[in-house]
């Protein structure tokens, strides 16, 4: 009967110290350079299917109109304002919905009964498209900041909370031995075992609540908001700014890309005992 | 750990009538008692018994070994004392010297670092968990960190070490917090033959400071031989102690010379008889599963 358990090695850091992850690293320069050619090769050849006529210009403006459309939005301190509006709709969203997301998975990996009592709920509940509770985000809230943080909050709760709870569900036994042979009780566990221990999956559930975030504040600025890069792209299809809307596109793109490299950046200070595989 | 009462207990007790073993040295305190402790697991299957009737005293700055065929419920035994297996019947004391004083450390199988801390942040763990001044933390851990060799990697994470550095974490980790005994659940069993004698040396170097009664669970015979002061044989299913035995070697043993020695041969001869059955039991136990 002895039941020790045996720790597996994570399979990312094995990878990482294999020979086959250098020969990878040492083919990824020409890699590199292909994957910075290919989007700059597309470009120009949009540019010149646009002046050319090869296709519609009025559905595909060239990328050079497009630019010069994004420098003078951005000169008049237009698309700034687009941008940060969005931009605060769902950062507080995110701490709105983030914040008991964790504390809810972390609660339910820690304790059997909370999560007997939570999980049906976020089951049931998981499957409903988050974007067809805007109008009732209008309904409840109104046409105000808070319809636009709510449906956020909503959105990211969800990924959230079921990966921080696959993350303390996945911490093995032996830690939580260790912790209780060392006299880790109440808060000391969730500070130094679970929060830690769950961090690499909490942080990927961040990454999937950004893009939520983003498909969501995009579609609840269409319907119930006056600025926002969502009300932005939508007014521009009104009143047939393709251009503009180009631009709305482009800046909700970018957001997400400057996001996720800031939440990487996060990522490798506060974990960097799990070497990333990318 | 409700019904392990700290009492301290004076008397070498009585031992059973049919018990062979040498008891308690004389003059010595019992650090440890198990009295009668049983331990049923219930599966689906029914219900094993794990550990059957195990009484024992173990005395104060004894090095203790258990030795037994894998399955034999040593582990059990150990988890028992550490508090993460309740017995199903019996008791087990520990004699407290001080109530600040944690019951015992663990020296675990395998890896039982924390991956998400550093070496220090791991070796201070149990320390910090008690809340003790940050300049005795800053000293003690810092001893035992010198002692392990491991002062140079105090910022590195476990996954930066090998095998073996990461157990001298964990030995590191148990002495440092001073308990009143330590437990060691086959904790060179993972590494290789080189690193275990190396491992073993400095565990024998860094315990004769302190003397702390230790409880060392293991397979192998030679490691039983060379570490401890007596060492008990357990059966295989349900595990019951078979013997117990002296180890008459003197301390502080060069664990070389010490395999050169006509009475090591001997004794590792006379327990390897004692466990043959055991394990020809076990292996046939298995095979029937």
């Amino acid at each position: 009967m002895t039941t020790t358990p045996v720790r597996a090695t994570s399979a990312a850091a094995e990878q990482d110290r294999s020979p086959r992850g250098r020969l990878f690293r040492s083919e990824s320069a020409t890699e590199r350079w292909v994957s910075i050619l290919s989007p700059i090769v597309l470009l120009v050849l949009w540019e010149l299917a646009a002046r050319l006529g090869w296709v519609d210009d009025r559905f595909f403006p060239p990328p050079s109109g497009i630019a010069s459309t994004f420098w003078e939005m951005t000169l008049s301190g237009e698309l700034v304002g687009h941008t940060l509006t969005s931009l605060q709709r769902v950062l507080l969203g995110f701490l709105l919905g983030g914040v008991p997301a964790i504390l809810i998975g972390l609660a339910m990996g820690l304790y059997r009964p909370v999560r007997a009592a939570v999980e049906p709920l976020i089951s049931a509940t998981y499957p409903i498209p988050k974007s067809a509770l805007v109008p009732l985000a209008l309904l409840i809230f109104g046409l105000g900041e808070m319809s636009k943080i709510a449906i956020v909050a909503v959105g990211v709760f969800f990924p959230l909370a079921i990966n921080t709870l696959a993350g303390v569900a996945g911490i093995d036994r032996i830690y939580h031995e260790v912790g209780k042979t060392y006299g880790a009780t109440g808060m000391r566990k969730f500070t130094t075992i679970a929060f830690p221990g769950a961090l690499p999956l909490i942080l990927t559930g961040i990454q999937l609540g950004i893009g939520m975030g983003l498909v969501l504040i995009a579609i609840a600025e269409m319907i119930g908001a006056r600025d926002g890069l969502g009300y932005l792209i939508w007014n521009s299809w009104q009143v047939f700014a393709v251009e503009r809307m180009y631009v709305g596109l482009l800046v909700i793109g970018l957001l997400g890309i400057v996001l996720t490299a800031i939440l990487r950046e996060v990522e490798r200070i506060v974990v960097p005992w799990r070497r990333q595989a990318r | 750990m409700t019904d392990r009462p700290t009492a301290s207990l004076q008397e070498p007790p009585a031992r059973h009538s049919t018990d062979p073993d040498p008891p308690v040295p004389p003059g010595r305190r019992t650090k440890i008692r198990f009295d009668a402790v049983r331990k049923e697991f219930t599966t689906r299957k029914g219900s094993v018994t794990a550990v059957d009737d195990v009484s024992l005293d173990i005395a104060d700055g004894e090095f203790f070994m258990i030795v037994g065929p894998s399955g034999c419920g040593k582990t059990t035994l150990l988890r028992m004392i550490a508090g993460l297996e309740e017995p199903t019947g019996g008791r087990i004391d520990i004699a407290a010297t001080s109530t600040d004083r944690p019951e015992m450390s663990m020296i675990f199988q395998g890896d039982s670092l924390f991956p998400w801390m550093t070496v220090w942040d791991n070796a201070s763990y149990g320390l910090r968990m008690r809340n003790v001044p940050k300049t005795e933390i800053h000293d003690v851990v810092g001893h035992y960190l010198a002692r392990t060799g491991l002062s140079r990697f105090a910022d590195s994470y476990p996954h930066q070490l090998s095998g073996g550095m990461r157990q001298r974490v964990g030995i590191a980790r148990a002495f440092a917090n001073d308990p009143e005994v330590l437990l060691m659940d086959e904790p060179f069993s993972a590494l290789d033959e080189q690193n275990k004698l190396l491992l073993q040396g400095e565990l024998l170097r860094i315990w004769e400071e302190t003397r702390k009664t230790v409880l060392f669970i293991t397979h192998s015979v030679d490691e039983a031989v060379s570490l401890g002061d007596r060492v008990m044989v357990m059966t295989a299913h349900p595990g019951r102690e078979k013997a117990t035995l002296d180890v008459p070697f003197s301390r502080p043993r060069d664990m070389l010379a010490l395999r050169t020695e006509p009475t090591y041969g001997e004794l590792v001869f006379h327990i390897w008889g004692l466990l043959r059955d055991e394990v020809n039991q076990a292996q046939a136990e298995e095979m029937r599963r």
